[in-house]
């Protein structure tokens, strides 16, 4: 069983055709890397991924389970997790704090009025770890207003792994990085284990291309080549659309 | 920290003997008046201070459950059967106020509820049968919780205390419990909460009703205190007087909308006896207010404080700027 399923997936807003008939299949484990130039409706196609926005036409599955029509809260409760190109985080409060309302999304304390959120030890510690694994919780107790834009990137990844995610979906996750950031969000990226499958969009070649397994090309909304890491980048269609700039 | 438990239990201190101190049953009125629209402002800063919904139509919230009072009173029943139905009506209002209002949030929340508010106060003033139009509805007597007669100044001013704490307290305890954390959540990052996991809608629609609740006691309170109700009471006046003491004490702070409460019912209330232009004073407190301390006084204060603080511990340093002999 596949772990994304996606048949003739459409969206259009108004005239302007954004995702048109998209067919895409990943793996289980997989490492599935989505490039494609600006406007090639990349993160329209997470948007619908997520349940952002709802779908024309086409189905979406989650490990069999058709989610086309589900909340996309309730996907997030069924293993969806993903992270934003623009980051997006809750300012006013400390990196812990972020990560335990990553936890606290998909746990049922979330609707209670009456207990500390400040004493819920296994919720900070939760945090903790998953801070742990993008290498933050020396910095942990830090208010978001004080860290530098690679550090909230690292915590938007460990936000989306703190809820333990079958399928994770990376929004450019290199985007805006310095070379050693760059180095520090790969090694964190490259130590999430195999039973979470990943799908990434980067523009990012060098990384982006070490990281993944398959590559699916869009263009116009459309999927114009897919296939391994050679295949699609001997593929002329590539060069023609992508690379050859 | 220690600071911190000293001032409040001065605070504490100082309200529960306040009576005692204070001189004249006028000033213990005022003080009452000061603990009912504080626990007004509260309901209203935990949706628009911590939800980031700004309700311009809680005035109308308020009358319904003073009506509902008055009404049933009027009707012949007891009070404790009048100050549980306003109690039950005014959080019903609510749930409906909220489903309508919620269909938009930012400027769109404003509008809906002005607009809400504002139909509440031509019902008020129009459905004579039921409100006695212009005219209001009188009260007569407060009730006598647990036998304790409630007639005088000063023990209307300790139910009313009371309620306030207790009021206080369930806000602290919402505020930092996790559907708190959820909802501050939803007033910064909406989109990514709904990615995370939470219901978005449901969580602002229970942070209106508690909202609602809290209004409807002050507005209970309010109907007992004046022994009046009528559309004034209702009008968008009142509901953007309570929204300026959440604002200008500090809107999704704990203290903030007490102390804004306290500000605008003394300037209302006391200054008012000496200026006849007590509403340009107010004016000008409030564009005070807004130029030095954007954030409200509580938290302004506190910021201030703390640079003064720092200038205190380390004049060196402030003195003789760095890199320079």
């Amino acid at each position: 069983m596949s772990a994304l399923t996606i048949a003739g997936l459409c969206k259009s807003f108004g005239g302007l055709h954004v995702t048109g008939n998209v067919d895409l299949n990943v793996e289980p484990g997989e490492r599935r890397l989505i490039i494609g130039p600006n406007g090639a409706g990349k993160t329209t196609l997470f948007n619908l991924i997520t349940g952002e926005i709802t779908p024309d036409s086409g189905s979406i599955q989650l490990f069999g389970q058709d989610i086309t029509k589900t909340p996309s809260r309730r996907r997030a409760h069924l293993g969806m997790a993903r992270t934003y190109q623009i980051i997006t985080l809750f300012p006013h409060d400390s990196i812990v704090h972020n990560v335990s309302l990553a936890l606290l999304g998909l746990s049922p304390l979330r609707w209670n009025p009456f207990i500390d959120m400040r004493r819920q030890g296994h919720i900070t510690e939760r945090a903790r770890t998953a801070l742990q694994r993008v290498g933050l919780a020396h910095i942990a107790e830090r208010p978001l207003t004080q860290t530098s834009y690679g550090e909230r990137r690292r915590v938007e990844i460990a936000m989306a792994l703190a809820q333990n995610p079958k399928v994770l979906l990376l929004d450019e996750p290199f985007a805006g990085l310095s070379i050693d950031e760059r180095r520090d969000v790969h090694a964190c990226l490259m130590a999430i284990p195999r039973d979470v499958t990943i799908v990434m969009i980067e523009h990012n070649m060098d990384v982006a291309l070490e990281f993944a397994e398959r590559i699916t090309l869009l263009h116009f909304g459309e999927v114009i080549v897919e296939g391994n890491r050679a295949e699609v980048v001997a593929d002329p269609r590539t060069r023609e659309v992508y690379l050859g700039h | 920290m220690i600071a911190r438990i000293i001032a409040l239990a001065a605070g504490f201190v100082a309200l529960v003997t306040l009576p005692y101190w204070m001189h004249g049953e006028y000033y213990i009125n005022v003080s009452s008046q000061i603990l009912f629209s504080a626990i007004f402002a509260l309901g209203l800063n935990i949706i628009a201070g911590y939800g980031g919904l700004v309700s311009l139509g809680h005035a109308g919230l308020l009358g319904i459950a003073a009506y509902s009072t008055g009404y049933m009173l009027q009707a012949g029943f007891g009070h404790t059967l009048a100050i549980l139905a306003a109690l039950v009506i005014g959080v019903a209002s609510m749930a409906v106020y909220a489903v309508l209002a919620l269909r938009a949030t930012g400027i769109g929340f404003i509008m809906i509820t002005l607009a809400l508010g504002e139909i509440i106060w031509g019902l008020a003033y129009r459905w004579i049968s039921i409100t006695n139009g212009d005219n209001g509805i009188n009260l007569h007597g407060r009730p006598e919780p647990f036998g304790f007669a409630i007639e005088s100044a000063r023990n209307f001013y300790y139910v009313t205390l009371v309620v306030f704490l207790v009021s206080f307290a369930a806000v602290t305890v919402f505020v930092r419990s996790p559907l708190g954390a959820a909802l501050m959540g939803t007033r910064d990052q909406p989109r990514r909460m709904n990615a995370l996991g939470y219901h978005v809608w449901a969580i602002r629609f229970w942070a209106c009703m508690f909202s609602g609740l809290l209004t409807a006691i002050s507005g209970i309170l309010f109907v007992y205190y004046t022994q009046f109700i009528s559309p004034q009471a209702l009008d968008l006046t009142a509901s953007a007087e309570v929204l300026l003491m959440v604002i200008s004490g500090g809107a999704g702070t704990l203290f903030g909308p007490i102390v804004g409460a306290a500000l605008v019912v003394v300037v209302k209330s006391v200054v008012s006896g000496f200026l006849e232009r007590w509403n340009m004073l107010l004016g000008f407190i409030f564009v005070a207010i807004v130029i030095l301390m954007p954030e409200g006084l509580v938290p302004g204060s506190a910021r201030l404080w703390r640079l003064a603080w720092r200038r205190l511990t380390a004049p060196g340093k402030a003195a003789v700027p760095e890199g320079k002999p």
